[in-house]
């Protein structure tokens, strides 16, 4: 592979560059704050990757633009969208799609990811992730999306599993099918995020183990870890808030090392959004997801000293 | 499919039922967990204009400000994702909100917060280079006849009360001690390094920048500046842009790059 020109990289004409099929690091990354911008340039030691919001650098310069083109430089990159609405009625949005082609040219993130969610109707934005009917229209309107997205994009995009606090009468596949056709069908990867899978199947009082067990795992390219509210629904029963305002739970964690020997190492982002920390707290929770994917190595490497 | 076309009308009126077809594992209330979707709604777009409008909150205070935010956000959903962009239409709604009567100045300062996040997002200038400015100064009897391209990181805004010392009383350091809302003020407003900064000017150079932005010449901008401030000068007018590095090219009579 031919070395990356940084400058090239970040050029808003840059040609494609093979860089972009690139795989993040089986490592821990964080999601990337504004308040962390100098604290991250001036670390000898970065997380693995970073992560941000793609609608939120959608602007066209100042500081958001200038201090992710430094960090890019030298830290490998994941894309989220939060604004495509994926499960939605609407169609793409061309001109949202347009200008996510762009920041793709210009950041050479190595993963793009988007939602199983909606959160537009009628060209009105509701800034939520929205749940989806597992039927065949969403299925059919799902994967037709995603053929968009990524023939748009000009790469194979990351579907993220959601967290919900409501099911659909109408849904015939349940969540783990309805993902898996989804994937098999746009030929996407799969985020998956364990604080969801975690929340949506406390919620609906799901076997954990039996819905990951059921997803398309050899799809995962990249895993998410964040907090969640506890509440109780009308009857009392525990009813988990999707909020990344909080740290990672030991259930969740649990959950994530069941994962990691089921998978392997994988690149994980430790997602805080809201009461962001200061940053050596949310490197400590980076910390917590590398020392147990290290730990896996070495029982991996015992166990094959062993064999 | 029919199902999710209820969402939106339901996620914003509280006092329409939760949408038909809901199931819950348990049998729980399916409206009790519609709920927390109503909620993430309405907090996360109202938490957005709280980001973009801080000192209209600090004026009218938090609980005021979040249930006209809210009021806002159920008549104004965002059209795009791109939520900096959200809130432009606040200004306005602010000069019909009658709650808000007391403080007219309100929208005008609305206003000034979202041309500062505007700035702060703004595309960048060029940098105007020196040669252009020596070759100015040997050929001064040129300068009349020019434009000027600004960067696109500089705005304008007037109004008829104190915004740029109201909004800076709410900056760091800042206070509202002395300040009288109801004097007029100018404003410029431009990206510095990596932060914003505002700036009161007199009524002569808001003119003279406005004039220019709108593609006037100098000669005509300065005519402009002395009707509105008959002590308007000229040279410290356009010094004073110079300084402020906002000009980023000069463009000649013929529409040519400049001499």
């Amino acid at each position: 592979m031919a070395p990356i020109d940084p400058a090239a990289t970040l050029s808003r004409e840059a040609p494609r560059i093979a860089a972009a099929d690139a795989r993040l690091p089986r490592q821990a990354g964080v999601g990337l704050k504004p308040q962390h911008f100098t604290a991250f340039l001036g670390m000898a030691s970065r997380p693995g990757f970073f992560e941000v919001h793609a609608e939120n650098f959608l602007v066209d310069g100042g500081p958001l633009p200038h201090h992710l083109a430094r960090l890019r430089e030298t830290s490998a990159l994941s894309l989220h969208g939060v604004g495509l609405s994926l499960g939605g009625l609407d169609p793409l949005d061309g001109g949202h799609l347009q200008s996510l082609r762009s920041l793709v040219a210009r950041y050479q993130p190595a993963e793009f990811s988007e939602h199983l969610a909606w959160s537009s109707h009628q060209g009105r934005f509701l800034n939520d992730l929205l749940p989806v009917p597992y039927d065949n229209d969403a299925l059919l309107r799902v994967s037709a999306h995603l053929d968009h997205l990524q023939n748009a994009l000009g790469r194979s995009v990351l579907l993220e599993n959601p967290a919900t606090y409501v099911e659909f009468s109408q849904s015939t596949y349940s969540e783990e099918d309805f993902i898996s056709e989804v994937v098999r069908r746009s030929g996407c990867g799969l985020l998956l995020d364990v604080n969801n899978a975690y929340v949506s199947g406390t919620n609906h009082g799901r076997d954990l183990h039996a819905y990951l067990s059921a997803l398309p795992l050899a799809a995962v390219r990249q895993v998410h870890l964040a907090g969640f509210h506890r509440d109780v629904d009308s009857l009392g029963f525990p009813l988990l808030v999707d909020h990344h305002g909080s740290p990672v739970d030991e259930a969740v964690w649990e959950l994530y090392g069941w994962v990691l020997r089921r998978l392997g190492p994988l690149p994980t982002l430790i997602e805080w959004d809201n009461d962001v920390p200061p940053l050596p707290r949310l490197l400590e929770e980076a910390g917590r997801a590398q020392s147990l994917m290290a730990g896996l190595a070495r029982n991996r490497s015992v166990a094959d000293g062993r064999a | 499919m029919a199902a999710l076309e209820e969402w939106p009308a339901a996620l914003l009126d509280p006092a329409r039922p939760a949408p038909l077809g809901l199931e819950t594992w348990n049998g729980s209330d399916p409206a009790h967990r519609f709920g927390i979707y109503r909620n993430n709604v309405l907090v996360s777009l109202v938490d957005s204009l709280a980001d973009t409008f801080p000192v209209v909150a600090a004026l009218v205070g938090d609980e005021f400000f979040r249930a006209m935010a809210g009021e806002f956000v159920r008549a104004n959903l965002p059209t795009s994702p791109i939520l900096y962009r959200y809130g432009a239409d606040l200004p306005r709604f602010l000069t019909a909100f009658p709650p808000a009567g007391s403080l007219p100045y309100l929208a005008d300062v609305a206003r000034l917060e979202f041309a500062c996040v505007r700035a702060l997002h703004a595309a960048e200038g060029a940098t105007l280079p020196a040669e252009t400015l020596e070759r100015l100064l040997r050929t001064p009897g040129l300068l009349p006849g020019l434009r000027v391209r600004f960067d696109p990181a500089f705005l304008l805004l007037s109004s008829r009360y104190a915004i740029v010392s109201i909004w800076s009383a709410h900056q760091e350091r800042g206070t509202l001690g002395g300040v009288d809302p109801l004097i007029p003020e100018h404003a410029w407003i431009q990206r510095h390094g990596h932060a914003v900064r505002v700036q009161s000017v007199g009524h002569g150079e808001m003119e003279f920048s406005a004039a220019l932005l709108r593609g006037e010449t100098l000669h005509s901008a300065a005519d402009a500046a002395h009707d509105a401030e008959p002590g308007f000068n000229f040279s410290a007018g356009l010094v004073a842009l110079l300084e402020r590095r906002v000009i980023v090219g000069f463009v000649g009579p013929s529409a040519s790059e400049s001499p």
